[in-house]
């Protein structure tokens, strides 16, 4: 089983980038599961959410406490969360950013998916979405099938810039 | 049809093609996504129901009972407060034979304000005379809410099911989700006592202990036949769509010394717990409770019992494992876990069992 | 004069107090609405006149509900019977405890959300089902058995709640005036959407008078001002010729006060705050009917 947790803030699009991760799991033919943690979630506040990707029936419901991976949407709540807690020896890192930082040496991946979002204007009440640009990312990683991340983008987003992002950020990423 | 699915999602698919004609719909957290879901089919005009958008849960179970009284199939969803809330109208409901069917997600009761699963909730609800299953996963959601119009509706049984999900834990994680084409599934409501002007009668009429006894005892008579109700409604969803479930589920317990016992996702994560213990050479069996009412009967004999309760009867205890004591005449160890939507893991499960201390009760999580 | 029809809904063999004035309006009520109609009854006297299971006074279907239920119940009736074609009128038939008190939340929602149907009020300004206690509709100064000194609070004003909502149809109507009562019917079931009846029930026991005065105390009742007979159609306020009679020559408020036991020894403040309201209502009333407000 495969285990990953993605910090943001509220509004940011956490939980949606963990359905659709999940969703692009599932049309890779394997078993997944997306679950947000529900906390008095505000508005800007630090959030978590989490996927589980298995080639068996999922059965645990509880919280990823040793993920695999983890993803950073905002590397400001790092500030606040130790995000590496838990990450297991070999865990990966993925962060919307322009550079790398210390991470433990744990393995990093930086992509800059406000940066992409914000050339294909891809902005939603003054933020930028990111939860369909980190798909691309997540594929170059190799957790999804790129195909499957555009197929589980259009399911749940009409609007093509989103795959484009996609796309953009699967270029774009770099170790 | 394959696809993915919050547990809320899939009851509200499901409620679609059962096709009810009266909906009435209050928003309560974890269950709101459910009433929005079942708003925007009305909308966008495929589903026919009339959506009755009551000022309260009490008059949510009032509607439904007005409109299922004139034959008609009706649905609600409710949680916790607003599930004790209708109270008054869940009794009032079984009482006058209505199959209701309500989706009930599982959530604390304050003081204070906690929106997180636990199952108090429905189990203060044990003794109205409603049929309760509890499900663990977005498939089993879809699968429980298709076949709870069918048994409600059945004519030997006439009573109202809740179908239960835990709070955020189910209501809103997403999982795979085959939909079906129900076809004949769900035969047409005929309900026997349905008002009808051309023949004018009295319903809740003021009764003398005679007759209410003997309509008390037509309730408990039509629970029991329920069962039998029960498992044709599985076996013909298992034979038409592939699927089944039980009274309850049981998981690796043909050669089980010890067995642990417990509700909804609980239930579900047990079955990781069992086959890490298993690795370690012990003989462990998870049974998921999915029926409370009728309350299924379980081969405990000569096994040690692990009960997970996630409810609390003050001053009395588990209520599961007391059930359990008092039927099947076991010393359970008994586990509170999980309240509030406390986590508890697979490890944590697994760690009850070893532990286990048959005849007491432990507070998971809590320093005495 | 209307011609009423013969046909019996309420049968003779009610369980109903000798003199009850609301087993009198039923039977006018259904005498309008004929027999497609279902009555919606929360705990109320008419639990109790009905009669006693297997038996039933009622020769339309009647459906009992919890106390704060019925128009909530008649909600999910009135849609029911609309999805399924079928024209059937449903009445919600409830006492005043069960529409001031417990059940204002569900009619204020069904009202809100202009639920096709009757509600009708009868009002004998106490819980009488249960031996006369206060309710929110009982007037202030009357003696209740929870108000053995006289109610020290007013009347709540149901009629200007109701209105709020802005029904398409509301109206009083009271059991000594019959055929206006017959008509209000009619016509309320003649409109759709949320209609209102509002009707005063004169009580003899927990009124405190003879059982054979129930029709002159309902006449007291509207000769003297404290019960005004009128009609909100459409927002439009029309008194009736029985109150406009009254208002231009009412007889004392003390005349009627003075027939009930329940007023006995009231105080001087409650008999001069009861006048007061009266006069306000016949005011406000007749400003509303001229169409200054």
């Amino acid at each position: 089983m495969f285990e990953i947790r993605i910090h943001s803030r509220g509004g940011q699009g956490g939980v949606t980038a963990a359905r659709l991760l999940a969703l692009a799991a599932f049309r890779d033919g394997k078993f997944a599961t997306a679950c947000p943690f529900y906390g008095a979630e505000r508005r800007g506040a630090p959030v978590v959410s989490f996927v589980r990707i298995d080639d068996k029936p999922i059965k645990v419901y509880s919280q990823i406490r040793t993920p695999d991976l983890v993803v950073v949407l905002d590397t400001s709540v790092m500030d606040v969360v130790d995000v590496l807690q838990g990450l297991k020896d070999g865990g990966k890192v993925l962060l919307n950013a322009t550079h790398g930082g210390d991470l433990k040496g744990h393995k990093t991946y930086v992509v800059d998916l406000t940066g992409i979002a914000l050339k294909q204007n891809l902005v939603v009440a003054g933020s930028p979405i990111l939860n369909t640009p980190v798909l691309g990312a997540l594929a170059k990683i190799g957790i999804i099938s790129p195909e499957s991340a555009k197929i589980s983008i259009s399911e749940m987003f009409s609007d093509e810039r989103n795959v484009r992002a996609a796309e953009a950020a699967y270029e774009e990423l770099v170790e | 049809m394959l696809t993915i699915a919050t547990g809320n999602k899939a009851v509200a698919a499901a409620v679609r093609q059962a096709n009810p004609a009266v909906i009435a719909a209050y928003p309560i957290t974890p269950q709101t996504e459910i009433v929005e879901q079942m708003a925007e089919y009305v909308t966008a005009g495929e589903l026919k129901s009339r959506y009755i958008p009551v000022e309260s849960e009490h008059s949510a179970m009032a509607a439904c009972i007005g409109a299922s009284i004139t034959g008609v199939r009706t649905f609600t969803a409710t949680s916790s407060h607003g599930l004790l809330y209708m109270h008054e109208m869940i009794n009032w409901a079984a009482g006058a034979r209505l199959p209701i069917v309500m989706a009930n997600v599982n959530r604390a009761l304050g003081p204070g304000w906690n929106v997180w699963a636990e199952h108090t909730d429905a189990f203060q609800e044990r003794d109205t005379g409603w049929l309760q299953v509890f499900v663990s996963t977005v498939q089993e959601a879809y699968d429980a809410t298709l076949m709870a119009f069918r048994i409600a509706e059945h004519n030997d049984v006439l009573l109202p099911v809740m179908v239960n999900l835990d709070g955020f834990t189910l209501s809103h994680i997403m999982q795979s989700l085959e939909t079906v084409n129900p076809g004949d599934f769900i035969p047409p409501l005929h309900l026997p006592h349905a008002i009808d002007p051309a023949h004018p009668a009295g319903y809740g009429t003021l009764t003398g202990p005679d007759d209410y006894f003997k309509f008390r005892w037509d309730i408990e008579r039509s629970m029991r036949d329920s069962v039998k109700v029960i498992r044709e409604t599985e076996q013909d969803f298992a034979d038409r769509f592939g699927r089944s479930y039980g009274m309850t589920e049981e998981y690796r317990c043909e050669d089980a010394d010890v067995v642990v016992i417990a509700m909804g996702t609980l239930g579900k994560e047990a079955e990781v717990a069992i086959d890490l213990l298993r690795k370690e050479g012990i003989r462990a069996g998870s049974m998921r409770i999915r029926w409370l009412r009728p309350f299924p009967t379980l081969d405990l004999a000569g096994r040690d019992v692990v009960v997970i309760d996630r409810d609390y009867s003050f001053g009395f205890g588990g209520i599961l494992a007391q059930s359990l004591k008092a039927k099947h005449r076991c010393e359970p160890y008994s586990v509170i876990a999980g309240l509030g939507g406390q986590e508890v893991t697979y490890d944590d499960i697994a760690g009850f069992i070893r532990d286990r201390k048959p005849g007491e009760e432990y507070w998971f999580g809590v320093k005495a | 004069m209307t011609e009423i029809p013969k046909e019996e809904y309420v049968l003779k063999c009610t369980s109903a107090c000798a003199g009850c004035s609301s087993s009198l309006i039923l039977r006018y009520v259904l005498k309008a609405a004929g027999p497609d109609t279902v009555l919606v009854i929360p705990a109320c006297c008419t639990s109790v006149i009905q009669g006693i299971y297997p038996n039933t006074a009622m020769n339309v279907p009647i459906y009992n509900v919890a106390f704060a239920a019925a128009a909530a119940c008649a909600s999910g009736m009135s849609e029911a019977f609309q999805s399924a074609g079928k024209k059937t009128n449903v009445i919600v038939y409830a006492g005043d405890g069960g529409t001031v008190d417990i059940g204002i939340q569900a009619l204020s929602g069904a009202f809100e959300r202009k639920t096709d149907f009757l509600y009708i009020c009868y009002d004998n300004e106490a819980y009488g089902n249960t031996g006369m206690q206060r309710s929110g509709s009982t007037p202030i100064g009357a003696r209740t058995t929870t108000t053995p000194g006289g109610k020290t609070h007013s009347k709540k004003d149901l009629d200007g709640i109701v209105a709020a909502h802005d029904p398409p149809y509301m109206a009083t109507a009271c059991s000594a005036y019959p055929q206006d009562l017959f008509k209000k019917v009619q016509k309320a079931l003649s409109i759709r959407g949320p209609k209102f009846l509002h009707i005063l029930a004169p009580c003899p026991p927990g009124w405190r008078y003879s059982s054979e005065k129930t029709i002159e105390m309902g006449k007291l009742a509207v000769k003297s001002g404290m019960w005004i007979l009128y009609e909100r159609e459409y927002g439009k306020v029309t008194i009736n010729g029985p109150s406009k009679a009254a208002m231009i020559k009412p007889v004392p408020v003390e005349d009627y006060i003075s027939v009930q036991g329940r007023f006995k020894g009231i105080s001087k403040e409650a008999l001069e705050s009861l006048k007061s309201q009266a006069e306000r209502n016949a005011k406000r009333l007749s400003l509303e009917e001229k169409g200054i407000c």
